[in-house]
């Protein structure tokens, strides 16, 4: 999350003050990204450094205004249509987790998607209940709830997809599933090699 | 007393060879004001599970309760005029009737049941009035849109009297819009004092639920705890 950029666009708005710009960030992403004022203050410091922004008056307290330049105005809109970083293979705790899994042959690897699924759905409901009690008028809160549950429900269609991966494993002469640890492996860093290798 | 309960309810398809365990022991209780949702990939069981609740199909063994009676107690037309009265159900593609108006459809459940076309007329309108959808009363069904038509249908399912809601994929055909209205309503359903029970494969439809438990080759393998209020999210990292 770019403070910078999100300090950059309220100033767009025309010129504020410290405070105003924690209060206006925090109500624009309903209250789900509290900012720290000291952090706000330092920001504007470099910003102003960086000649991304201007003082818009003499007062040196906390009332001190800010204005965007012209700069800042460009730096604003070049950050806005950049990309972010997507090309780095995610070093999810939760993929890791069920790598680990997958190798310790005394894992029921089911019943840890299952208790990972189970979790993320407990989280989801929490998000939910937040978006169904402030209706639909937030619409800061209601794009940010939104981004987190598509996050946690991509987290869970890929266990989904790890249970059907799993369940199509061949069976070996006992009837149990092959041992995954005994089939070649890809590892994280493995992986993010070969996709490095293919930019 | 629970609107629905199923008690060590088992079905099972085909026999010999082809015999297939749908549902194994499930024990199951919704209360009234309360929204459940049964979450499972394709042939978990789901679909059993609701026709079952909604006595359109019996179990194999295991007893089904809705509103304080046991479907295995009732004779056949008993069963029906409960399903009349007491149970509306949503599903995927709205089954409305294409010949009928919006209020038609929904006053359809009420006429049925003995009340004249005259008295059920302004119960279904009321009921269409809760879903925002006062004045298209006299539309016809392929006059209103997707999320307009679920709306009719979950006016349908919860006109009259009915204490137990059951839906199967209601937002499927829906756009993320339109489903995440639909789900609001079938929340808004339950806190005025319905059951609802939903079936998805949908996490975030799931998780407007109040329950949600999970089904997987025909077992309950798992279900949520009760949730801290969304509070917890505004004052810790998780919102982060």
């Amino acid at each position: 999350m770019s403070v910078r950029h999100a300090l950059l666009a309220l100033l767009h708005e025309g010129p504020k003050y410290g405070l105003q710009l924690r209060q206006e960030f925090e109500a624009g992403t309903g209250e789900m990204w509290p900012l720290n004022v000291g952090q706000v203050y330092t920001t504007l410091n470099r910003l102003e450094r960086d000649g991304l922004v201007e003082a818009a008056d003499d007062d040196e307290g906390p009332q001190r205004t800010f204005r965007l330049t012209e700069a800042g105005g460009s730096e604003l809109e070049e950050w806005l249509r950049t990309p972010p970083d997507m090309s780095a293979p995610p070093r999810d705790e939760l993929v890791i987790k069920v790598l680990v899994a997958l190798r310790l042959t005394d894992v029921d690897v089911a019943e840890l998607l299952q208790a990972h699924r189970r979790q993320l759905v407990e989280l989801m409901q929490q998000y939910t209940r937040l978006k169904g009690d402030v209706g639909e008028d937030d619409l800061g809160l209601a794009l940010v709830v939104d981004a987190e549950l598509f996050r946690l429900d991509g987290l869970i269609r890929w266990l989904d997809a790890v249970d059907g991966r799993l369940a199509r494993l061949p069976r070996g002469p006992d009837g149990e599933r092959a041992a995954p640890a005994s089939r070649p492996r890809t590892t994280p860093e493995r992986l993010r090699r070969q996709i490095g290798s293919r930019r | 007393m629970t609107a629905l309960e199923l008690r060590d309810v088992s079905k099972v398809y085909g026999t010999g060879a082809a015999e297939v365990h749908a549902l194994a022991h499930i024990d199951l209780a919704v209360e009234p004001g309360t929204l459940v949702a049964v979450m499972g990939p394709s042939g978990s069981g789901k679909s059993s599970l609701l026709t079952i609740a909604g006595s359109l199909e019996e179990p194999s063994s295991g007893d089904v309760i809705v509103d304080g009676s046991r479907l295995a107690d009732l004779s056949r037309n008993d069963r029906a005029r409960l399903r009349r009265q007491r149970i509306g159900f949503v599903f995927q593609d709205f089954n409305l009737l294409s010949g009928l108006t919006a209020a038609e459809n929904v006053s359809l459940p009420l006429e049925l049941d003995g009340r004249s076309a005259r008295r059920a007329r302004p119960v279904a309108l009321a009921a269409l009035d809760r879903l925002g959808l006062a004045d298209q009363g006299d539309r016809f069904p392929d006059e209103l849109s997707g999320g307009e038509r679920q709306r009719v249908a979950i006016a349908r399912a919860t006109v009259g009297d009915r204490q137990l809601l059951l839906a199967d994929e209601p937002t499927g055909a829906l756009d993320s819009a339109n489903g995440e209205a639909v789900m609001r309503m079938l929340r808004q359903a339950c806190q005025d004092g319905v059951a609802g029970v939903v079936v998805t494969h949908d996490a975030q439809l799931a998780s407007w639920a109040d329950r949600i438990v999970f089904l997987r080759d025909g077992h309950v393998v798992d279900q949520t705890a009760p949730q801290p209020g969304p509070d917890s999210l505004l004052s810790s990292d998780a919102g982060r």
